[in-house]
């Protein structure tokens, strides 16, 4: 990256092309019991990103040789649509979404209790219908209120923001064009209520300065969607 | 759900001389997993509760209930995880020549042991006392620590289910079936004259005339209806 210099993504003022702050995320909606059949599931929206997550489980693992005598195993698959993107997407698996299922995959192992549910399999789905950019983020955001709301037991939430470098600046929840032709992107997932990290990457370089930088953004972004997060699971309630 | 003081994974923290949640949390009724629920200093941690230095930490999604010193949280959806004592209705899932394997809508298929079965039956004749797909009314016995768990036919008005039929529900919404000391089943029951079996893995047995089925079926999926704005 950085070859894109001459790109102007942010002025002067610290505006962005599409009118956010520095430290602004875009809009977000969260929504839990999208899928009836589900044990759990969530549709969230981010920007123009669109995620649908369905939790099933715990249940029996098969096969066999897959289950723990001491817990659960996770199986998380990230899928985009064939027509998430503006190039349509080739359907299945391929690198970048198995890449994507694992990370999604290893946060979540470290925040929910598995041990609690030995010899089980917990399946968790999270399908991209809308991808602009950051979608592991949505995913892996949107999978723990899934988790949430299939009534599994787990340590905290998980809100995964990212932050990157443009033009030089550090700014937060970068979209399609400041992903593409920006210099950095730290995407993070954080456990709300403690501050723990359960999930971190960098692509690009970023100094140490910037990187505490989109470190804090991250951080305080984290609260803003916890928020949403809270208000999903509880307000979606009757009585 | 109905829960006496079993024994669970989830409230092995045996720091007890817990005591709870201190301010925050506690008039807001609903909780999500990491919702910090005060000083755990007197209190103990129940179902869906974690002690941890100090600190009463919420693991799952729904609403906080303290009774006494127990503070626990009742999920507001989730699946049936069997308990000793349950009175559940399962389906004959497979059998061997000694036991049968029973569905509960649990994470894991329980067992049924002849000798836990009904009356008298021959070894290796398990197959033509109860066969694949006929529904129980049945008690669990025992849950390890595995999840797996042993059900149990002898005891009073345990049996093969031979009429009727079984309808599924949410185990959440029981509590909305049944009502205050059972008051709204014991109505449902009158109007409908029909014989209601609600067991704890969220199935029912109704069985009466064909009308009265059908008027407790569409009840039931009103209740569904209502809760969670139409989901299920």
């Amino acid at each position: 990256m950085g070859g894109y210099g001459e790109v102007q993504m942010i002025d002067e003022n610290g505006i962005r092309a599409d009118g956010r702050g520095p430290g602004d995320i875009r809009p977000i909606t969260i929504e839990t019991g999208v899928v009836p059949v589900a044990d759990g599931s969530c549709r969230m929206t981010w920007g123009t990103n669109e995620a649908i997550v369905a939790v099933y489980g715990p249940m029996e693992a098969h096969p066999r040789k897959i289950q723990r005598q001491d817990r659960a195993v996770l199986d998380v698959a990230y899928n985009m649509a064939p027509f998430s993107t503006t190039d349509r997407m080739r359907p299945g698996f391929n690198r970048r979404s198995r890449e994507v299922s694992k990370v999604t995959q290893d946060a979540l192992e470290s925040v929910v209790l598995l041990e609690l549910y030995p010899r089980s399999k917990i399946r968790i789905s999270i399908e991209i219908v809308s991808a602009e950019a950051g979608t592991r983020c949505v995913g892996l955001t949107a999978a723990s209120v899934a988790l949430a709301d299939a009534g599994i037991p787990m340590m905290d939430l998980v809100v995964s923001v990212a932050s990157g470098k443009i033009n030089d600046v550090v700014v937060c929840d970068l979209n399609k064009e400041e992903d593409n032709y920006g210099e950095a992107d730290l995407p993070m997932g954080i456990m709300p209520n403690s501050g723990e990290l359960v999930f971190l990457q960098m692509d690009g370089d970023l100094s140490q300065d910037e990187f505490k930088q989109a470190w804090e953004y991250n951080m305080d972004a984290a609260q803003e969607i916890h928020k949403l997060m809270v208000e999903a699971l509880n307000g979606g309630d009757t009585q | 759900m109905n829960g006496g003081p079993v024994a669970r994974l989830d409230n092995m923290t045996k720091k007890n001389g817990a005591a709870g949640p201190q301010g925050n949390k506690r008039g807001n009724n609903l909780v999500v997993p990491g919702d910090d629920l005060g000083d755990s200093e007197g209190f103990e941690a129940g179902h869906g509760v974690l002690e941890m230095s100090g600190r009463l930490k919420a693991l799952k999604q729904g609403r906080l209930r303290e009774k006494g010193r127990l503070i626990s949280i009742e999920p507001v959806h989730t699946r049936y995880i069997p308990r000793p004592g349950d009175l559940v209705i399962g389906f004959i899932e497979g059998c061997t020549n000694n036991l049968w394997f029973i569905e509960l809508g649990a994470p894991f298929n329980a067992i049924l042991p002849m000798s836990l079965g009904p009356g008298k039956v021959d070894f290796g004749g398990t197959r033509s006392v109860m066969d694949i797909g006929d529904a129980v009314l049945c008690r669990v016995q025992e849950v390890e620590e595995t999840h797996s768990s042993v059900v149990t036919m002898k005891g009073m008005g345990l049996r093969k289910i031979r009429s009727g039929v079984v309808e599924e529900i949410d185990p959440h919404l029981l509590g909305k079936i049944i009502g205050k000391g059972g008051e709204t089943l014991r109505r449902m029951k009158a109007e409908t004259e029909c014989r209601i079996v609600v067991a704890d893995n969220g199935r029912m047995w109704i069985d009466g005339e064909l009308d009265g089925i059908l008027d407790v079926r569409n009840r039931l999926s009103e209740i569904s209806r209502d809760s969670r704005g139409g989901r299920n």
